[in-house]
């Protein structure tokens, strides 16, 4: 019997001090986690102290407590956002009922997948990047890297509590199972394709904190709707710090994008084989990686036409992006919406059912508000006063899932046949000479207040502390 | 107190655009409703924004914690900021001048009121206890004193006043700023001047000078022009509570723009800021003898701006009774932590147990220690009397602590001009 008082080793607002069950299940599972991340966390990072975010609490004050501290001693906390009295079920056939604050029976097995799956992202993704910090451009960026390292954890933390809490023995087996996984394993990958892909380098690193976490984002607020209680409050405390994911990356991005432009005025020119001599990222390989990042990760919403979408709402499961911002009836019965498809070599637009098309309303809303960010870095190349613009690729190029899956076609939207995917293709996909060019620039710059050649410094530091702050300690 | 002249000027909290990711948790957390995006931008209506700062500290970016001076009636609308692509320049002093804001400069710190007590004959008089030097640093500027007494006063146009408190509490404080015209009044940070109320005392003599610290540095609050501010809080009642209005408090808060005041001094040739490079100045003050350090601190952050001054290290405790009381508070939480370590306590928060300067003092004990220890660290204290000897201890027990003599220290920071006591 362990004598960790883990009501004060995880900081929480679900009681858990007086939650018996739970905290025996804790007590098997954070020795496993914490080896877990011993093994497959930030490769050599574990005596660094890391001048960390650390939640204690939900209220405006107690998220946000900023110290040093060394990553396996992170406090990783349970947190849901305060209950709201009375809560209604919004959407679905049980739309009006007072929200559940336990598991139906009969939506147990689909809601436990639900958690699985976005739960594996999370422990996936730290995998992915576990050795950024070997080459990390700064002490500011490595900071940023283990920040969003140590809160993909406490997604899992927060997950593998309502498998615990909710699910019984199946729940701690799938506990367990989450933290056997790993990305890109051939005999046990993580569940999301996307998530076994490598980040390969801090261009990858910031393309991924902008694109696929943002599709966390909207996993997640379409959970945060979600009619068993639980797992939209957790969802919605989740939001907060997924947002600070997505300004890795986009500030990131921007960043690199920056430096470039600077290049690219000092050396008065474009060309791609002079600025890549001058050790920064030409704009064409930047969109490359860009048209990467952004089919991969609109897979993720899966298939453009999909039954267990339909169930999942009817069921009120999950809902949509703000769906308590809408204005239709949140039945969805009888209403269509348009599914682009490849019909003889040329796009149609087919009306299907609205409910079994939820995967792919989800998918154009963050569709829409990746271009947001797009359009900002475009902001930076003007201000640089270069004609060059970054564009979202065509929602059917380079996918692999849906309708559109292995459809030849641009970028800009025109179905190509083989012969000319093949000859432009490394037009338009990162090739291994962009990867390898990346990777040569990648080395480890950790004086406080240096950054590497190919990006620029942030505009202001983290918690308004100075850029050249000493954020890692290195013991 | 004029309503027109109550908060013409408003600090308007504004998003940037520019840095600001749209990740709506600002939104989500805002307790009033006061933020708000279009596809484009996130935005916070002046009308509704309480300044709670609960979005502060929650934002990723740090786009959320801009600030602008405006006039009221100017405030940028919800439909101005949605069109932004980046935060719009500062106003200058005169644009906010020809708006009617006199006390333009929007202090970088909010004033509060030190309303010394005057000495007989409007001497300077430092009360200074057996520990507070009667010298300067070494490398303090040379102050000019007493260029005006009670029999020759100079007469100063009042071209700012504005009030900086909520209506509605117990007491209100004034951001006043005189102007000397064409007569010389040259004044440095922790300098006091001496103001005469017109009329006279019941027994029909004119009325003694009352002594302010400046709160605005040496170049004027408004940097360049003749002029200087002070921080008036309103007295009515006096130290032990009893109800009594202060005549010169009042005056000055109920001054109007472009009134004369017949002022006296400047006072004060002890207190004063080092001005070497890497000298390092802790300060510490309650509520009313915040002024002197305003004037510091706001004097190294414009060196800090040339880029051409490398400052030592700042470090604030500073008292109130409550987080409402304490008028820097939004301001001074604006201020980059580099610069200047802040450390609040507050000695009235319902449900807390008293705070004193002196427990935040001992909280920080080991950073206390540190600078105590580097000859070039100079300490300030400005409040009532009554914190002296607990922020002296405090002083002594972080040197024991730091392996340091109070014997010899103490001696060393009263004979070096290393520690300035002003209290009342």
């Amino acid at each position: 019997m362990s004598t960790i008082d883990y009501s004060d080793k995880i900081p929480n607002n679900v009681n858990l001090a007086e939650d018996r069950t739970l905290k025996r299940a804790l007590e098997q599972w954070q020795p496993n986690y914490l080896k877990w991340w011993g093994d497959m966390g930030p490769d050599g990072s574990q005596d660094f102290e890391v001048y960390l975010r650390t939640a204690v609490s939900v209220d405006p004050q107690g998220w946000a407590q900023f110290g040093y501290v060394k990553m396996p001693e992170y406090r990783w906390g349970i947190f849901l956002n305060p209950g709201e009295k009375d809560r209604k079920i919004h959407f679905g056939d049980h739309k009006g009922e007072a929200a559940w604050q336990d598991v139906p029976g009969e939506h147990r097995a689909n809601l436990r997948r639900i958690i699985v799956t976005q739960g594996d992202t999370e422990p996936a993704s730290v995998e992915q990047q576990r050795h950024l910090g070997l080459t990390c451009p700064s002490q500011y960026d490595l900071r940023n890297l283990f920040q969003v390292n140590v809160e993909e954890g406490r997604h899992l933390w927060a997950m593998v509590y309502l498998l615990h809490k909710y699910f019984g023995r199946d729940g701690r087996e799938e506990g367990e199972a989450l933290l056997q996984r790993r990305s890109g394993d051939h005999d046990h990958p993580r569940i999301l394709r996307a998530f076994n892909e490598e980040t390969p380098d801090w261009l990858a690193f910031f393309m991924f904190t902008y694109f696929t976490d943002r599709d966390g984002k909207f996993q997640l607020c379409a959970l945060a709707e979600s009619s068993f209680d639980p797992l939209a409050r957790t969802t919605k405390f989740m939001l907060t710090e997924e947002a600070h994911h997505m300004f890795v990356g986009e500030s990131g991005v921007s960043r690199v994008i920056n430096r470039t432009c600077q290049a690219m005025n000092e050396l008065k020119t474009d060309d791609v084989a002079t600025l890549r001599s001058a050790g920064v990222i030409d704009l064409p390989t930047i969109q490359r990686y860009l048209n990467f990042h952004f089919s991969v990760t609109i897979d993720l919403f899966g298939a453009d036409e999909s039954s267990n979408a339909a169930t999942f709402y009817s069921s009120g499961l999950k809902g949509r992006f703000e769906e308590g911002k809408r204005a239709d009836d949140h039945l969805l019965k009888g209403q269509t919406y348009k599914v682009l498809s490849l019909q003889g070599g040329q796009f149609v637009e087919r009306e299907v059912p609205m409910l079994n098309a939820l995967n792919e309303v989800l998918r154009d809303d963050y569709i829409k508000d990746s271009v947001g960010g797009v359009e900002r870095w475009n902001k930076v190349v003007e201000k640089a006063g270069i004609a060059f613009r970054l564009k979202v690729p065509h929602k059917a190029f380079h996918r692999n899932i849906g309708a559109l899956a292995g459809a030849k076609v641009s970028p800009d939207g025109r179905v190509v046949s083989d012969a000319e995917w093949n000859a432009n293709v490394e037009m338009w996909l990162p090739s291994g000479a962009d990867r390898a060019f990346v990777a040569s620039l990648m080395g480890r710059v950790v004086e406080p207040g240096r950054f590497a050649n190919w990006i620029a410094p942030p505009t202001i530091g983290i918690n308004r502390q100075p850029v050249d702050f000493e954020y890692v300690r290195f013991n | 107190m004029n309503a027109a002249l109550e908060a013409i000027a408003i600090r308007q909290h504004l998003i940037d655009p520019e840095i600001c990711i749209r990740c709506n948790t600002c939104e989500s957390i805002c307790p009033v409703k006061a933020i708000t995006h279009d596809s484009r931008n996130y935005v916070v209506d002046a009308a509704k924004c309480n300044l709670c700062m609960d979005c502060i500290s929650p934002c990723p970016t740090g786009s959320i914690d801009n600030w602008r001076t405006v006039p009221r009636v100017k405030a940028y609308s919800v439909g101005e900021q949605f069109t932004w692509d980046a935060l719009p320049v500062e106003w200058t002093a005169e644009q906010l001048a020809a708006e009617g804001v006199a006390a333009a400069e929007a202090p970088a710190l909010e004033p509060v009121a030190p309303p010394l007590p005057a000495a007989a004959g409007g001497e300077a008089a430092f009360n200074a206890a057996a520990y507070g030097a009667t010298v300067p640093p070494w490398s303090a500027a040379h102050p000019y004193t007493n260029l005006y007494g009670a029999k020759n006063p100079t007469a100063a146009t009042v071209v700012g006043n504005v009030r900086v408190t909520a209506v509605g509490r117990e007491y209100d404080t004034h951001h006043v700023m005189l102007d000397f015209g064409s007569m010389p009044f040259p004044v440095l940070e922790g300098q006091s001047i001496g103001i005469l109320p017109p009329g006279t005392e019941a027994g029909g003599r004119p009325h003694h000078a009352r002594q302010y610290s400046i709160a605005s540095p040496r170049n004027g609050e408004r940097p360049g022009y003749n002029n200087l501010s002070l921080a008036v809080k309103r007295v009515l009642q006096d130290h032990q509570g009893r109800p009594v209005r202060g005549v010169a408090s009042n005056y000055l808060c109920d001054l109007k723009v472009g009134d004369k005041v017949q002022v006296i001094g400047p006072f004060g040739a002890s207190f004063l800021m080092p001005n070497h490079p890497r000298s390092n100045i802790v300060m510490i003050c309650t509520g009313t003898g915040s002024a002197p350090m305003r004037a510091m601190t706001e004097w190294r952050r414009r060196l800090r701006a040339t880029g051409k001054f490398e400052g030592g290290k700042l470090m604030l405790f500073f008292g109130a009774r409550t987080k409402e009381e304490l008028p820097y508070f939004g301001p001074l939480q604006n201020l980059p932590k580099d610069f200047i370590d802040i450390n609040f306590a507050f000695s009235r928060t319902p449900g807390q147990p008293r705070r004193y300067v002196q427990d935040a003092m001992r909280e920080r004990a080991a950073d206390l220690g540190a600078l105590l220890k580097d000859p070039d660290t100079f300490i300030y204290v400005c409040g009532l009397r009554s914190m002296e000897e607990g922020v002296v201890l405090a002083l002594s027990d972080a040197a024991e602590q730091a392996a340091l003599s109070w014997d010899v220290l103490g001696a060393a920071l009263k004979a070096q001009g290393r520690l300035h006591l002003e209290t009342y």
